[in-house]
């Protein structure tokens, strides 16, 4: 549904976006990660056809973004970074102009504009003029504004950015339904809970190259290292170190506990298991120690050397 | 083209609303339409009343059609400030990137901004012309003439395109409202310079002049409505966040373009001349049509404004004239020079003019001195004289020259000011701009200033030599 090849952006003497490859079939959400500046939106926008990529190419729901530019945009809804409302109007009217836009027929406008307005908690504020909007409201009506011609791909900045918890979590579950909708999505965001929570795919992005990319857990494993586990015990170890097989390296211990480096964790997990309870040590659990991908990211962006960093898939 | 136009004008409804919706655009335009009419009625009935008491009712009758010109006039000019706040006015507000994200195209959302700030200062500027006329004749029971109401109604509209037009494209090319209304002086001031024009004329009464000037206007705005189309750029409107002076790209721009892939002078002459030379193809048939023209109305000339025969008695020219200019030490470098000079001050001239008519001035200046020859030709012709001879004898030598260097130097100055005018192949209209003054400099330096200096050369030491040698006999 999005592919890129080598997508590149140049303006005069700064190269913005480089040689980015990105590939996201139907249903599938990428968040892409990045410092301010780092080419998120420039991405972004030649993926809506408002930017020419300088190299590359990029197509979009089948659209070649350079050749065919107004089926591009006909098949996106976007959330720009600002919302660019127009705070004389109401709402509803500001959903119905966008829906003649997108060339909506007036039964089919009508109808998406209330299921909209609904979805996101507006109707009562249907002929309020969006000058008197909150901030999160106006982000709502935003949101709305980009699903109005139901798009198959959707390409969201800061989705939830500005929005009180719960209207955050509207929005979080909305877009994991427009997912399940087999829609294709990109996310920019700062939020890393949430673009873990919500994404298949995370790439991350600085200087305007792609440094990291791949599925949560596997860019941990690629960044982070081996995985790490912790074994807890009925009774205390007393100074006694366990002895671990081989391929596994114990990192540290407490009273009741100890954590090690597994490469192969469904292979050797068992083993260690069975090794400890032959020891005589009662486990009572055995689980990951959980790492963020706060982590993948601090590690990625901080790296010196880009070279250093792993590109996954 | 009708779903285009169904799209643009969904554009034009919103922006309208939304003007409706600010007291700040409603105001003016509301007094304007109704307050300012009901002023030139008083004025008008107060001027029919001080007239005739000195009995002097022609001026009353220029007056009261002027009036009617200015109340057209008055509400149009809101249009310049919601055409200038069209684009960049969005831009400001964050509110342009939905639309550039949509499926409009460029010539929709262009066409339906034009609208907009158009529409509304019109439909008041018709609705005070009306109030203006119902107002004269239940006072004065003054009407105009059927066509000079439809002349007004036709110039209101296209001076009111033309502000728009050319608003929106400053709108469309700057960064910020403060950079466009600074812009806006571009077209103030060639619009007052019309006005106060229009206002000689109206009280001239020499009312079919009104049609030229429409014609005129028309045929800018069509120039207007293509050079903002054609540099209407979403990747520009979006990327470009400042205007900034950049001497150092514009001068390599320039220099680029200028030098081309020459390495040395003769590679120069080589390639590159060639090169530009072909390009310029087109402004050069124009060129020379316009001066096959500028010929023909020197001839409609002649024939409307004779010259006494007594002043082109040719045979006058003798052995003495040749020394009068020797004793003005005209056969020397300096009379070259000053030959010279003056004809690449002319040039300089008409590039000046050229840049801000789309080059349409230039080819007026250039072609006036042959318009004139043209005319002293006639005469001659009319006198009974020789218009061969005269030709032969004071315009060819030199002009075989001078000639060939005015056509081009006119295709070059004309190439340049159309520059904005022509598909901008994804150049901002500064870049574009920049290309074109380095391929016409390249034609001015590379053919166009020899050219002349040879014809001075020939005008210095051999002309007046052999129009002595041919005339005198």
């Amino acid at each position: 549904m999005i592919l890129t090849q080598n997508l590149s952006k140049r303006f005069e003497n700064f190269q913005a976006v480089d040689k980015v490859n990105l590939s996201l079939a139907a249903g599938e959400v990428l968040a892409l990660l990045g410092p301010n500046g780092a080419g998120k939106t420039t991405t972004v926008r030649m993926l809506t056809s408002i930017l020419r990529p300088s190299e590359g190419w990029a197509k979009v729901a089948g659209y070649d973004v350079v050749k065919q530019p107004d089926q591009v945009r006909a098949s996106v809804g976007v959330l720009t970074e600002n919302h660019g409302l127009y705070n004389r109007m109401p709402a509803g009217d500001y959903l119905d102009f966008f829906g003649q836009i997108y060339n909506l027929k007036p039964a089919v406008r009508k109808s998406n504009i209330l299921e909209l307005l609904e979805r996101f908690g507006l109707i009562a504020e249907a002929r309020k003029p969006i000058g008197e909007f909150s901030k999160g409201m106006r982000q709502k009506l935003a949101l709305a504004r980009a699903l109005l011609h139901n798009p198959p791909v959707l390409l969201l900045d800061e989705p939830t950015s500005a929005m009180d918890p719960e209207s955050a979590r509207l929005v979080r579950d909305a877009i994991i339904n427009l997912r399940s909708e087999e829609r294709t999505i990109i996310i920019c965001t700062h939020n890393l809970a949430e673009a873990e929570e919500l994404a298949d795919k995370i790439a991350i992005i600085r200087h305007g190259r792609i440094i990291a990319q791949g599925s949560s857990a596997a860019l941990k494993a690629r960044l982070l290292g081996a995985a790490e586990y912790e074994l807890r015990l009925a009774t205390p170890l007393d100074g006694y170190k366990p002895k671990l097989p081989s391929g596994a390296t114990l990192t540290s211990s407490g009273p009741d506990w100890v954590r090690y480096h597994v490469d192969n964790a469904q292979q050797m997990n068992p083993v260690i298991l069975h090794d400890l309870l032959e020891q005589g040590l009662p486990v009572v659990s055995l689980q990951e120690v959980p790492r963020s991908l706060e982590q993948v990211y601090l590690q990625a962006i901080n790296s010196p050397n880009e070279a250093d960093i792993h590109y996954v898939e | 083209m009708l779903n285009s136009l169904r799209m643009a004008l969904v554009i034009t409804r919103r922006e309208v609303r939304d003007q409706f919706r600010d007291w700040r655009i409603v105001f003016p335009i509301i007094t304007l339409t109704i307050v300012f009419p009901w002023l030139m009625n008083f004025t008008a009935r107060q001027a029919v009343g001080f007239v005739a008491r000195y009995n002097a009712p022609i001026v009353a009758a220029r007056l009261i059609p002027f009036l009617l010109m200015i109340v057209g006039f008055f509400p149009i000019s809101v249009s310049l400030v919601i055409a200038l706040e069209s684009f960049v006015g969005e831009k400001e507000r964050h509110s342009i990137e939905p639309l550039l994200v949509s499926p409009l195209t460029d010539r929709q959302l262009y066409l339906g901004k034009l609208l907009a700030a158009m529409v509304p200062p019109l439909a008041a500027s018709y609705l005070g012309i009306a109030v203006y006329l119902a107002g004269v004749f239940i006072q004065i029971g003054w009407r105009p003439e059927p066509v000079l109401l439809v002349q007004i109604l036709v110039l209101t509209t296209v001076q009111a395109i033309l502000m728009v037009s050319g608003a929106v494209v400053v709108s469309s090319q700057t960064t910020s409202v403060r950079a466009a209304n600074l812009l806006a002086s571009f077209i103030i001031i060639p619009m007052a310079f019309l006005i106060q024009g229009e206002a000689v004329i109206m009280f001239w009464a020499n009312y079919s002049v009104l049609w030229w000037i429409i014609l005129a206007l028309i045929v800018v705005n069509g120039l207007f409505i293509r050079t903002g189309l054609a540099y209407f750029n979403r990747e520009e409107m979006l990327g470009r966040e400042l205007d900034v002076l950049k001497p150092g790209w514009a001068w390599e721009t320039f220099k680029h373009e200028f030098i081309g892939q020459a390495h040395s002078i003769l590679d120069w002459y080589r390639l590159e001349i060639p090169e530009a030379l072909g390009k310029m193809l087109l402004p050069t048939i124009v060129m020379v049509l316009s001066i096959a023209i500028g010929a023909y109305a020197g001839t409609v000339l002649a024939k409307d404004f004779p010259l006494p025969p007594k002043l082109l008695v040719l045979s006058k020219l003798n052995q003495g004239f040749i020394e009068g200019l020797d004793a003005l030490r005209f056969f020397s470098a300096a009379g070259v020079s000053s030959v010279w000079l003056h004809n690449l001050r002319v040039v300089v001239i008409a590039t000046f003019l050229g840049i801000f008519s789309f080059g349409v001035l230039a080819v007026l200046v250039l072609i006036l001195p042959l318009v004139l020859i043209s005319y002293v030709a006639a005469n001659m012709a009319l006198a009974g004289s020789s218009p061969i001879l005269f030709l032969l004898a004071l315009v060819l030598p030199h002009g075989i020259l001078e000639i060939p260097a005015i056509i081009l130097a006119g295709a070059a100055i004309l190439s340049l000011g159309a520059t904005p005018t022509a598909p901008a192949d994804g150049k901002t209209i500064g870049e574009a701009f920049l290309l074109a003054l380095g391929k016409s400099t390249k034609v001015v330096v590379g053919v166009v200033v020899p050219l002349f200096l040879g014809a001075a050369l020939i005008e210095v030491f051999l002309t007046p030599r052999i129009a002595v040698w041919l005339l005198a006999r």
